[in-house]
């Protein structure tokens, strides 16, 4: 257990300083969720006016959306990095040494999770500027970025995962498509959960982006339901497990064909 | 066949029958045994796709065989690989360092990885930035190395630790002549002083002469012969004659012309090269020319030469080696197994 620690402090040294050296990876996956935060805020406006809608500002209601899909898609990316890492032979190389699996995983999520952060605080003070008041003040935009990180964990595991066994980035793509199209629309990123229809509603609560979506936006609301955001944060840790024990194990599978 | 080498220690790398096959029912290993005295340097020599770097792959913990015993210093690498891991070092045929970070970057992470620290982490990895000549570059990103510097870089990365095992699998792929010499003498002078074992892969039979005190020749993912590369010569009896003919001639003409000599043996025709095997060379040759000139043979010149290992290898194994590697080598690049053996093909003609 020490050991594991240990090394994945190594690992993260190392990923976290390819990051410093290319910081613009931080900017390059932006686009996408700025887009989203920028235009849908205008062009869905009048939403927060529908009777029964739980915000009064829809650009409010987005933000924490839009925080926790840019967690989701910047998870691909992780899985691209171990690809990379497999094809230059620095994956092998570390297979030949007593260093603990888990490490290899661990060492991406953290530098996953240092972008994450600096991307969401880029975000929140886009919405800042635009005119968004949240009333769960600094400590609610904190958990609502641990919300975001939750999320990405399992997924990046997942991804990292995927990329060990078919070490193909056509794959990996491939499987983010098909898992994160649907996650981002069978949720109540874009709409409140009361006016999006009852199917969608069901599928939602199995969801767990709407898992992260439902806590963040607690945490950034006038009275933070605690009940929902420790719950959703517990549902998320324990996928996490999950999904970093399926990516140490994925090494085996990796190990089987080489 | 082994040697009488007459060591005492436990030796450093057993195998016994190991068997391993890939996707497609691709034989790999077909019950390879060996046995690397501690301290030796141990070639492994035979072409593209002869079982080299499966053998290495699974010493190195980094896959298993399908069967058989493999062991390194004693220890069994299927029970404990831990524990083998922390005794080898590991050199890959391919470079695998990290080229987003800096030399020193690299062996600090690597070092660390096997629990070297502080003073003593800093010491060796400055130790070994000196030996292998990166000082000066020590702390550029790797991506601006020459090849020859990031694989000098490769070797320093499998010493941190100063394994007691080393694994070389084609050390010297894509280095001039004058670079892989560099890295050998570097290589025997790191390694002479610590008792360290060297196991290294070649499909250079120049290599597995010059380097190997013992050699192994692996054909089809078996061992074929075993000894000191001057015993598997003389498993060849008398000198290697290569008789260079003016034209095409049919096997069948040549070899009623030569079957009646005395001492000359295994004729093999090929296009308009002709070899064959004479107990003392200097001899046969007025025979064989006079006798192909009877024939109606034009002969261009005559080579007499003392065998090769690659006299030796068509002698273990009825082929020979250069079109043996080159089918290995193009069979490799067909059945590429994922897309990491295929990019590596690429990366290297590229």
């Amino acid at each position: 257990m020490i050991a594991a620690v240990r090394d994945s402090w190594y690992m993260a040294g190392r990923h976290l300083r390819n990051l410093m050296r290319q910081p613009v990876y931080i900017a390059l996956t932006l686009f996408q969720p700025i887009l989203y935060l920028v235009v849908f805020s205008q062009l869905f406006k009048r939403i927060a006016q529908i009777p029964g809608f739980t915000s009064t500002s829809y650009l409010v209601f987005l933000t924490p959306g839009i925080i926790i899909l840019n967690a989701l898609f910047g998870t691909a990316w992780s899985g691209m990095s171990m690809i990379e890492d497999v094809d230059r032979g620095v994956i092998d190389r570390f297979l030949q040494t007593p260093v603990k699996r888990v490490s290899l995983i661990a060492g991406r999520l953290t530098q996953m999770g240092v972008t994450l952060l600096i991307q969401s605080l880029i975000l929140v003070g886009l919405a800042l500027l635009m005119g968004a008041h949240f009333n769960g003040g600094v400590p609610g935009i904190l958990l609502l970025f641990l919300s975001s990180v939750m999320l990405a964990l399992p997924f990046a595991a997942l991804s990292n995962g995927i990329s060990l066994m078919s070490r193909q980035q056509e794959t990996v793509m491939a499987a983010v498509n098909f898992i994160f199209l649907p996650l981002m629309f069978l949720s109540t990123v874009f709409m409140a959960p009361n006016l999006v229809p009852g199917w969608i509603r069901a599928i939602s609560r199995y969801n767990p982006v709407n898992w992260a979506v439902e806590a963040g936006r607690a945490a950034v609301g006038p009275n933070p339901n605690w009940a929902i955001i420790g719950s959703r944060l517990l549902l998320l840790a324990g996928l996490s497990v999950l999904c970093i024990l399926f990516a140490t194990r994925a090494f085996k599978t990796y190990q089987r064909s080489v | 066949m082994a040697p009488g080498t007459g060591e005492r220690k436990e030796p450093a790398v057993v195998a016994q029958g190991l068997k391993k096959k890939y996707k497609g029912d691709v034989v790999a290993l077909d019950g390879l045994d060996l046995e690397v005295a501690a301290g030796m340097r141990y070639g492994l020599v035979g072409p593209n796709g002869a079982g080299k770097t499966t053998t290495v792959k699974i010493m190195t913990t980094l896959t298993r065989a399908d069967e058989g015993l493999a062991l390194v210093s004693g220890i069994d690498v299927k029970a404990d690989p831990d524990r083998v891991r922390k005794a080898i070092g590991v050199v890959d045929q391919r470079s695998t360092v990290d080229l987003t970070a800096t030399a020193r970057e690299n062996l600090n992470l690597q070092g660390r990885v096997y629990g070297l620290k502080g003073g003593e982490l800093k010491s060796r990895v400055s130790e070994l930035l000196e030996q292998f000549g990166l000082t000066k570059d020590a702390d550029r990103l790797v991506k601006g190395y020459s090849g020859g510097m990031t694989r000098r870089l490769d070797v320093a990365l499998g010493l941190v630790h100063r394994p007691r095992v080393l694994f070389l699998d084609e050390p010297s792929t894509g280095l001039d002549p004058e670079a892989r010499h560099a890295l050998w003498e570097e290589i025997e002078r790191l390694a002479g002083g610590q008792g360290m074992t060297i196991l290294f892969t070649t499909h250079y039979l120049e290599e597995a002469e010059r380097y190997g005190e013992l050699v192994s020749i692996i054909d089809n993912g078996k061992v074929v012969a075993t000894g000191t590369p001057e015993e598997l010569k003389s498993g060849l009896r008398g000198d290697a004659l290569l008789v260079e003919l003016a034209g095409a001639a049919d096997t069948e003409g040549v070899n009623r012309a030569l079957s009646g000599i005395e001492g000359v043996s295994d004729v093999v025709l090929e296009d308009s090269r002709l070899r064959a095997r004479a107990e003392v060379g200097a001899r046969a040759v007025p025979r064989v020319l006079s006798e192909l000139e009877s024939a109606g043979i034009l002969v261009d010149s005559v080579t007499v030469s003392r065998p090769s290992l690659d006299d030796a290898y068509l002698l273990y194994t009825g082929r020979r080696f250069a079109e043996v590697d080159r089918a290995g080598e193009e069979a490799a690049a067909t059945t590429a197994a994922g897309g990491r053996r295929a990019k590596k093909e690429g990366g290297e003609a590229g």
